[in-house]
Formats: C-alpha cells, sequence, structure tokens
C-alpha cells in the first residue's frame, strides 16, 4: 500500500491557504507534518480525511481495499473528540466500532490498552481533557483502517501517554499501516519522514 | 458487531433518553400548548372542539420545531459527523435514521397522546380518531421537511431561529392537508379520505427528499 500526494493546493473562501504539496508514504512509514500556526496542517488532514475538497492536486492510495476511498480505509482523529458527554467510554467505542466498521480490538480491550478501564461506565462530560484525548486515540483500535490521519494527537496528553501513543503508532506501523500526523511536539517515533508546509 | 445504521439508531435513543438530550420535551411542550388555549379562548366548548384539530396540529408543528436544531448541529459540532461522513454507510441512510429516530421521539409520542390531549379541547371521539391517524402519517413530513432545514443550518449559531423561519412555512401544505383531514370527521367540507391520501403523499414525498436534500446539504456545507 502506498499514499501519493501529488502538488496538492488548497483554498478557503478564496485565500490560498498552501499549493505544492506533495509526498509518498509507503507502507510501516509515518509522516509528520509541521509548519507554523495557521499554514495549513489541520486542512490538509481534513483534504487526506475527505472532508475538505482541495483546489487543486491528486490523492492517490495505491493498492488498499479495490472498493473503498481513502476515507474509508482512514481514521481521522481530529481537534474535536467526537465524543457526547452523556454517552459512557464503552458505548462511544461500540458506536464507532459499528460505524467504521472492520472490528478489530474490543472496546473493553481498548479501553484498558489506554488505560481507561475505570472509567469505562462514566458519562464522557466526566472526563479530563487528556481523558477524552486517549478515548479519542482508542477508537484507532477498535476499528482497523490502515491510514491514520492524527491532527495535533499528543495534544493534552502527559508524559506516560505520549510514551503509550508512541507505541501504538509504532504497532501499527509494524503491521504495515501508514501514519500522518500534524504536529508542534517530536511524536517520539523512531523513524519518522517530516514535510513543513507553508513559509 | 452490530449493523452501522443499528448502532446509529441506538445512539440516537440513548442520547435523547439521558440528560441534556430532549426527548419527551416535545410532549410536554405539546401539552402546553394545547393547555394554555383554552385559557385564551374561554370555555366555549363548540368553539374549542370545532377548532379543536387546527389547534392539536399548530401544536404537533411547533413541537417538531424543539429539538430539530440539534439534528446534525450537535455532531458537527463536536466532530462526529466528519467520522460517520468517512464510514462506509451512505450519508443519505444516515439522515434516514437520525430522521427516524427523531420522529419516534417527537412526533410519533404527539400522535398517540393527541386524543388524550384532545379531551382538553372537548374533541369528539371521531375526532380524535382521526386527529391521531392524521398526526400518525403527516409528521413525518414535518420531520423531514425540517431535517433539510437542520442540516443546512448545522453550522450556524443559533440555527434554531433561522431554521423555523426556513421550514415553517414550508410545512403549510401539510398543515392544511393535515388539518382537512382531522376535521372530517366534525362535519367538514371535503370527506376524510381525499386529504388524508395526500397527506400520505406529502409525507412520502417529504421522506425521499428531505434525506436526499439533507445529505447534499451535509455534503455542501462542508466541502
Amino acid at each position: 500500500m502506498r499514499l501519493v500526494v501529488e502538488n496538492l493546493a488548497c483554498e478557503r473562501s478564496g485565500r490560498p491557504i498552501f499549493s505544492g504539496v506533495g509526498f509518498a508514504l509507503d507502507e510501516g512509514q509515518a509522516l509528520a507534518v509541521t509548519g507554523r500556526n495557521g499554514a495549513g496542517k489541520s486542512t490538509l488532514l481534513q483534504i487526506l480525511a475527505g472532508l475538505l475538497e482541495p483546489a487543486s492536486g491528486t490523492i492517490l492510495l495505491d493498492g488498499g481495499h479495490d472498493e473503498r476511498t481513502l476515507p474509508e480505509q482512514a481514521h481521522y482523529v481530529g481537534h474535536r473528540d467526537a465524543l457526547k458527554p452523556a454517552l459512557t467510554p464503552l458505548e462511544a467505542l461500540a458506536f464507532w466500532q459499528a460505524m467504521l466498521g472492520e472490528p478489530a480490538m474490543a472496546p473493553d480491550d481498548a479501553l484498558d490498552r489506554l488505560d481507561l478501564g475505570h472509567a469505562a461506565d462514566l458519562p464522557c462530560a466526566y472526563l479530563s481533557a487528556g481523558q477524552r484525548r486517549r478515548l479519542a486515540l482508542a477508537r484507532l483500535l477498535v476499528s482497523d483502517r490502515p491510514v491514520w490521519l492524527l491532527d495535533e494527537p499528543t495534544s493534552a496528553l502527559d508524559a506516560g501517554s505520549q510514551t503509550l501513543f508512541a507505541e501504538l503508532v509504532e504497532s501499527h506501523l509494524g503491521r504495515g499501516g501508514l501514519v500522518v500526523a500534524a504536529t508542534h511536539a517530536p511524536l517520539g517515533l523512531h523513524e519518522a519522514a517530516t514535510i513543513r508546509i507553508g513559509a | 458487531m452490530t449493523s452501522p445504521l443499528l448502532a446509529l439508531a441506538t445512539r440516537e435513543f440513548r442520547l435523547a433518553a439521558r440528560i441534556g438530550g430532549g426527548g419527551g420535551m416535545g410532549l410536554v411542550f405539546f401539552l402546553i400548548l394545547v393547555t394554555i388555549v383554552p385559557f385564551a379562548i374561554g370555555p366555549d366548548l363548540n368553539l374549542l372542539s370545532r377548532i379543536g384539530p387546527a389547534i392539536l396540529w399548530i401544536a404537533a408543528t411547533l413541537s417538531t420545531l424543539l429539538g430539530l436544531d440539534r439534528l446534525f448541529q450537535a455532531d458537527a459540532e463536536d466532530g462526529s459527523l466528519d467520522l460517520i461522513r468517512m464510514s462506509e454507510t451512505p450519508l443519505e441512510l444516515v439522515v434516514l435514521v437520525k430522521g427516524l429516530a427523531h420522529w419516534a421521539g417527537t412526533g410519533l409520542p404527539l400522535a398517540l397522546a393527541a386524543p388524550l390531549f384532545g379531551l382538553l379541547l372537548a374533541l369528539p371521539p371521531d375526532a380524535m380518531a382521526s386527529v391521531c391517524a392524521t398526526l400518525l402519517v403527516g409528521t413525518p413530513a414535518l420531520t423531514f421537511i425540517g431535517a433539510i432545514g437542520a442540516a443546512l443550518t448545522a453550522s450556524l449559531r443559533r440555527g434554531g431561529l433561522v431554521l423555523s423561519i426556513l421550514v415553517l412555512p414550508l410545512m403549510i401544505p401539510v398543515l392544511i392537508f393535515g388539518v382537512s383531514a382531522a376535521n372530517a370527521a366534525l362535519g367538514g367540507t371535503v370527506p376524510f379520505w381525499t386529504p388524508f391520501l395526500v397527506l400520505c403523499g406529502l409525507s412520502l414525498f417529504a421522506l425521499v427528499t428531505g434525506v436526499m436534500g439533507a445529505a447534499a446539504a451535509i455534503r455542501l456545507a462542508a466541502g
């Protein structure tokens, strides 16, 4: 599987955000997207996730599932956690597992893996920012999608959780996954290519 | 693992039932609207029973608007809608399930409670039955017409106000045929079945256009 992005440009409300962004990512590779605030890191991830249309350029996922588009084979963890205050973490994960398809780890196990087992039946409204973040990351484990698009994945995480997150990403890469992460802080990965967008 | 649409329906019902979900509020609002009418009009039973079906229908229309603004807005705000769009489930089916869940939480209880509330308006039994039947087939039309507005205003703050102004005029045909079918039992000018079948047609039409329109609006808003 290979993700090839060529000459991608983006405009929002007629204002150019970035242009000429290109990279190629093979199985087991991670890409860190850096750049100043407002350079378009999040926008790039949203374009890859199919949530925004690029102004020009091509995105090609080679060797993936034949009948699925890139967004349907990608996990997206954005700034917003997609959690409902009234639902419990267990309910939220079970819902996303059904919605995103390709079930992998059971929701219980995913919560334990991210050290949230004790909060499984607590409404999400009571979770701290870091716990909500970990819960959003647990979504990556319950459904098996090869491409991970992560927007500032380590924000609000403490040191221990950051190490845990790096382990999860490493094991995903080890299984032949692809990771594109927008970040300011180092992700703690052994090998990650870096692309800087914006001036 | 459950099917995506079943999981979505379960989630919608859970959210509606829990604190802040607004489930049951439509019914309480409906009751309040129907209760204040006799206070405003006075204890003229003949007048009340003559305008009863219209009051119940207007109350049902306004109650349907409650919570409709959050139909897609809540999911758009917390990012859930982005992830739902990345699933393999077509957005149209997602809109259909969310719409039906909203209807099951507002329109359906209203239709079932209408005979009971009809007592407050001195409705005769035949009229209660016909109001109940017309609300049962007519409220899906209200929900799905509203769904288009809800999708269009999902990204607006205070979208509920815009939503009401946008969709209430579109609900007028449903109101006209609903009330005229319900009035047939009170000796209206038209037989029951003519407006009732038109009402059924409007509901089916709203179901299709609402689902397509709302899905298109969600795609446009994000793209």
